[in-house]
Formats: C-alpha cells, sequence, structure tokens
C-alpha cells in the first residue's frame, strides 16, 4: 500500500503550501490564510506548531489531514499528496498511515466508548476480539472507569470525551500523527498517560505534527517548533 | 501498483442525462464508485437527485450518457438481464417503507420472499435466516408473523432494510432513508446503516438533503443544484471547505445545536 520510502525521507512534507478561502456569500471576498508553508517532519520526530491564536495552526492541520483543500503547493504524508490525492486515496491514508486526535470527539449516538477506540483497528480487518482487547487496555491506561466503556460517549463529560479520543487516536501504530491541544481539560495523571504515549509513539518512529498550549508538555515531547506566523501571506521567505 | 490503483470501480456513470421535454432533470453526471463506498448526494427538492438516482437505479431511462456496473453496459442489458441483476446485486431502500415493503404480507414474509426470489427453497432454511436478519435490524423475533401495518414508522424502516439486505447486494441505493422518522429514531437507524454497510462492505448511494445524514455515513458527496453536480469530493472536505457559492450557503444554513 505505501510506497517505498526511504529511511531518511520525511513522512510528511509540506513544499510551498497556500491557502485560500472565498467567501462567495459574502461578496466573494478571498481571503488569502498562508503562503509559502514548508515543512518537513522525519520518522521518530515531533514538530510543534506554534502561534498566536488565528496565525493559522489548525488550519495547517486540517489541510495535511485532507479537511481543508490546498490551494498551492504539496503535501505529503507517508507516500500520498494530499494536495492531489481522490476521496479514495485520503480514506486509505487516514485508515492505514495517518492518525488524527482532534480537540472534540465527534460522537455517535448509541456507539459505546469500547467500540469507538475499537473501529480504526476494525476498520483495518483486525478480529474484533483483539481490537476490543486492545481498546480495553488503552482506556484502562487512560483510567477511563470500566463502568463507562458499554456506554456511548454522548453524555460524558469534556475530560471523558478527550480520553476516548486519545485512545481511539492511539488504537492503531500510525506512521503519521496530528495531535491537537492532546493534553487539554486532562488532569496530571491522565497529561503524563499522554505524554507518555507520545513518547512511545515517537520511539516507534512516528512522525508527529502537535499544537500544545501547554508549554510543558511542548518542552517534554517536541523534538522542534514552527511558528506559523512565519506563512502568513506576504511575510513568506 | 498499489491495491488501491489496482481496484476497478463497481459502478461506473459518465455524461447521464435525463429530460423532462425541455427542463432538465439532471445533466453531465459523471463519477465512480468503487467496492465498499459510500457516496452521499445532496441538494434540495428540484436539484435533480431524485432524478439521477431514478435513473442510476433503473426505475427510470436516461436520455444521453452511460452506466457500468461491475464491467458490464447496465443501460445495454435486456430488460430480463437487468431486472437479474437488479434482483441478485443491487437493492433500493425507498425513503417511505410502505413503497419497499408488502404491508399484507408478515414480517418474516418480507424478507423471506427476497430469499425465494433468488432460489431459496428450504423453508426451515429461509426462516432461520429471516430471523437472524430481523434480529439484525433490532426487530424482536415474536414479531416475525406480525405486518409491517403493526409497526411504528422505524421499525417498517428497519424491517424494509433487512429486506433489502438479506440477499447480500452489492450495490445499495437510499432514498432518504431517514427522512420522516423521529430524530432519536433517525439516530438508532443511521447507526444501524452504518454499521451493516461496514460490515457487509456494501457500496452505496444515498440522496438525501440531511447533512448530518451524510457527514455520518457518506465517505464522499456529491452536492447538486440544478440538474448538475456543481461539488464533489471527500465528505468532511466538501462541508468544512466548500469552495460552491451555493454549498457554502447550504453548509451556512444549517441550524447549529
Amino acid at each position: 500500500m505505501t510506497m517505498q520510502m526511504n529511511g531518511m525521507d520525511p513522512v510528511i512534507r509540506l513544499r510551498g503550501v497556500a491557502k485560500t478561502f472565498t467567501l462567495h456569500n459574502q461578496g466573494g471576498a478571498v481571503i488569502e490564510v498562508m503562503a509559502g508553508a514548508t515543512l518537513a517532519v522525519a520518522a521518530g520526530e515531533c514538530v510543534g506548531l506554534v502561534g498566536a491564536s488565528g496565525a493559522g495552526k489548525s488550519t495547517l492541520m486540517r489541510m495535511i489531514y485532507g479537511n481543508y483543500l490546498t490551494a498551492a503547493g504539496t503535501i505529503e504524508v507517508a507516500g500520498t499528496d494530499v494536495s492531489r490525492a481522490d476521496p479514495r486515496e485520503i480514506v486509505a491514508l487516514r485508515r492505514d498511515r495517518l492518525g488524527y486526535v482532534s480537540q472534540f470527539l465527534r460522537v455517535l449516538p448509541r456507539v459505546p466508548a469500547l467500540d469507538v477506540v475499537a473501529e480504526p483497528l476494525i476498520a483495518l480487518g483486525r478480529p474484533e476480539e483483539e481490537a476490543r482487547t486492545r481498546a480495553a487496555a488503552l482506556l484502562a491506561r487512560l483510567r477511563l472507569p470500566e463502568r463507562l466503556w458499554s456506554l456511548s460517549p454522548t453524555t460524558f463529560s469534556g475530560g471523558e470525551q478527550q480520553r476516548v479520543n486519545i485512545a481511539r487516536g492511539f488504537a492503531h501504530p500510525f506512521p503519521a500523527l496530528l495531535l491537537d491541544e492532546p493534553t487539554a481539560s486532562l488532569d496530571a495523571l491522565n497529561r503524563e498517560t499522554v505524554l507518555t504515549l507520545i513518547e512511545e509513539a515517537k520511539d516507534r518512529g512516528a512522525a508527529i505534527v502537535g499544537i500544545f498550549h501547554d508549554e510543558g508538555a511542548r518542552e517534554r515531547v517536541c523534538d522542534r517548533l514552527i511558528d506559523v506566523t512565519g506563512f502568513t501571506p506576504g511575510r513568506e521567505g | 501498483m498499489t491495491d488501491l490503483q489496482m481496484t476497478r470501480p463497481l459502478f461506473s456513470v459518465r455524461d447521464l442525462e435525463k429530460r423532462y421535454g425541455a427542463r432538465i432533470g439532471c445533466t453531465g453526471v459523471s463519477f465512480d464508485l468503487y467496492p465498499g463506498e459510500v457516496m452521499g448526494i445532496v441538494g434540495e427538492s428540484g436539484s435533480g437527485k431524485s432524478t439521477l438516482l431514478g435513473c442510476l437505479a433503473g426505475h427510470m431511462a436516461p436520455d444521453a450518457g452511460t452506466i457500468a456496473y461491475d464491467g458490464r453496459d447496465v443501460l445495454a442489458m435486456s430488460e430480463p438481464e437487468r431486472r437479474r441483476m437488479a434482483r441478485t446485486d443491487w437493492a433500493f431502500v425507498h425513503q417511505n417503507p410502505r413503497d419497499g415493503l408488502r404491508l399484507s404480507v408478515s414480517a418474516g414474509g418480507n424478507v423471506g420472499e427476497r430469499l425465494m426470489a433468488v432460489g431459496g427453497r428450504n423453508y426451515g432454511k429461509i426462516r432461520d435466516t429471516a430471523t437472524d436478519w430481523l434480529g439484525r435490524v433490532e426487530i424482536a423475533a415474536d414479531r416475525i408473523d406480525d405486518r409491517p401495518s403493526a409497526f411504528s414508522g422505524g421499525m417498517q424502516q428497519r424491517l424494509q432494510i433487512a429486506r433489502n439486505l438479506v440477499t447480500g447486494p452489492r450495490l445499495v441505493f437510499m432514498d432518504e432513508p431517514t427522512g420522516g422518522l423521529d430524530v432519536s429514531v433517525q439516530a438508532r437507524l443511521l447507526d444501524l446503516i452504518r454499521g451493516l454497510v461496514r460490515r457487509m462492505g456494501l457500496s452505496a448511494i444515498v440522496v438525501t438533503h440531511d447533512l448530518a445524514v451524510v457527514r455520518l455515513l457518506a465517505d464522499r458527496l456529491m452536492v447538486m443544484k440544478g440538474g448538475r453536480v456543481i461539488e464533489a469530493g471527500l465528505t468532511d472536505q466538501v462541508l468544512d471547505d466548500p469552495q460552491h457559492a451555493y454549498t457554502q450557503l447550504l453548509v451556512s444554513s444549517v441550524l447549529q445545536v
């Protein structure tokens, strides 16, 4: 499935990436939000995105995930050029190579927390039993009370939902991972567990791009910081 | 060659057009649907989405264009040939379960009848399969001999889904499958459809005006307006970064709760 990659090649590589939004229902205003974004993340490396609120950290993450279209440039992730890939290729990339822990869990009604976490593994064709065992181990590590595992996270607190979200994101050992504020709304013990999960992912060779407002977390897991203010249109190069 | 490049489309549509006299029903529609893919078609009433679905499913004849299923030219097939294929390989879930069920026949009969249509003969086996399917769509086994006219709307819709999926189709067409149901019933039904489609590896085309339905069910999306596809792409991309003026209006018009 994945193209042959040299061990030294970055897993995530952005070249000259630009983003514009055209607001057709507001007089066709064209807003340039990003230009010349260039970034390379190697296996085992964690790069933190920094910059003021509104500078484009989340926009960049969404573009890497294929959630936002790219206006110019290329975004290569584990052998797929996200900026040109068709929906089917992005679905395949997200299934086996690119994980995303967003800030908020999009909760499905009626699906128990354990299945929410096991789902990415089942989608990869793992036996359901094995997938649920792995899901249970992660939820236990993140201290989600076992009585909640069989319930839909719809009614969970923000912190509980976030832990389900993190367990889901770490269930499969993705070679590329995007983390949006993974330690927000967690207590000290769970924050520690999440940081350890990130360190373990790096040790097994995951390339990670993250947004961390938590400075201690940033210092501990990030190898480099990139200020996205440098990708503001007119300021590139 | 990757696995992805080696897979052939299950269903290929090129330049499909249907006119009602001088009026355009739909025109210039082309897409490929791959095995296991779920595609949503959204648009308001009159956008041509139902006309398109009717042409795709063989309920009406397009005026131009081609449709290929599993490499075979659907529009060139003889009527018996097309019917046989539609019976064994395709399924159609109507918005109104009364259009897809036989109300005078028991729930078990509604499901079993489809098995007989594709050659099932052993009564015991048919009844066992029907019972199994009622369970999968969360209808209690003791309702097997009840007529669907005694069922609630949500139950009728679940029974219609069982009747359609029991023969193991590869391609399912759905027309507003959750339309006309209470919101709480919709959620249960969506979750059920989502689970069945994923587990059976079905390809599906779902027509709806409800963006929440496509976000939950569909991998990709086509947005229709005035009989034409004005935007297409990955579902979350089209909904979160819409490019066309109409799609932007559609997305921004949804009430947030």
